[in-house]
């Protein structure tokens, strides 16, 4: 009999608040993650919609190639313009 | 019942409802985290996509730079020689000189000569007018005339005092617009004002 009121006095004071503390360590750590996650997709978001102006990337190869070629051209000719050194 | 029973039956009542309670409201909190992760994941992905092209486009624009700097540098030791383009160099991007050129290491170890000095297109007429020519005063050991930032001060800075002709202070500009001191009445013909104009505040050429 002994030994039963001891059991439920332990259940009652000791288990109990173990659990408790135990289960509201999770939960805090879980809705202390959830901001930190929302932050992340926002700033994943805005990071994507600032790529959105890579494909002017193409334009400009168009337009480096070009400039290239013309410099190439104007090269080209001053080696036959001016003397060598 | 005994009160032992009893009392093990509350604990027991009290430990599930903490169960429930603290595991619904972390599986509502975990529900939240993975709908934040999956809109984090769809934007990752989104900038995966589109920044996969950029690696393969850079390098294709560094590689027709490359060339056309390989070209350029090569045909100007061609054509001016190493020393000399070192010079050059130097006078247009004071300080550049240093760092040499890329696919000549030993320009690096060049003294640029002074060469390529830059003046302003007034002190050059000025020059080829021979009237006081400040490009010849200057010892030919001294600095680089052309200043990169501020090029026209430097050598506005070379003409002696004597020759500023300008006044201290410039008249200030006339003030225009609806608040300005001085009004003007419209003209009905360009060139023909029907009145003087009237000052705000005196009132005077007011009918």
């Amino acid at each position: 009999m002994v030994l039963y009121w001891i059991g439920s006095l332990v259940a009652l004071f000791v288990l109990f608040p173990v659990v408790v503390y135990l289960l509201r360590g999770v939960l805090q750590a879980a809705e202390s993650i959830a901001p930190s996650v929302d932050r992340i997709a926002a700033a994943a978001a805005a990071g994507s919609q600032d790529l959105d102006a890579v494909p002017l990337l193409l334009t400009t190869q168009e337009q480096v190639i070009r400039t290239v070629e013309t410099v190439a051209d104007y090269g080209g000719s001053l080696d036959v313009i001016v003397d060598d050194a | 019942m005994p009160v032992p029973g009893v009392i093990l039956i509350v604990a027991v009542i009290l430990i599930v409802a903490a169960l429930v309670y603290y595991l619904v409201a972390t599986i509502v909190t975990l529900r939240r985290i993975t709908k934040g992760l999956d809109a984090a994941i769809a934007a990752v992905g989104e900038i995966v996509d589109k920044s996969a092209p950029v690696e393969e486009v850079v390098g294709t624009i560094n590689t027709h730079l490359d060339a056309a700097v390989d070209a350029l540098e090569g045909l100007l030791v061609k054509k001016a020689g190493l020393s000399d383009s070192m010079g050059l160099i130097e006078g247009l991007y004071p300080g550049a000189a240093a760092a040499g050129l890329r696919n000549f290491p030993a320009s690096k170890e060049i003294k640029p000569p002074r060469i390529a000095e830059v003046y302003t297109r007034g002190v050059l007429t000025l020059a080829r007018l021979g009237r006081e020519a400040p490009i010849a005063a200057l010892s030919p050991e001294g600095p680089v005339l052309r200043h990169a930032s501020r090029a026209s001060s430097e050598v506005r800075a070379l003409y002696p005092n004597e020759r500023q002709m300008r006044p201290d202070k410039l008249p200030d500009s006339p003030v225009i617009g609806t608040d300005s001191p001085v009004q003007y009445e419209e003209a009905l013909t360009p060139g023909v004002r029907p009145r003087p104009p009237v000052s705000a505040g005196d009132g005077k050429g007011e009918d």
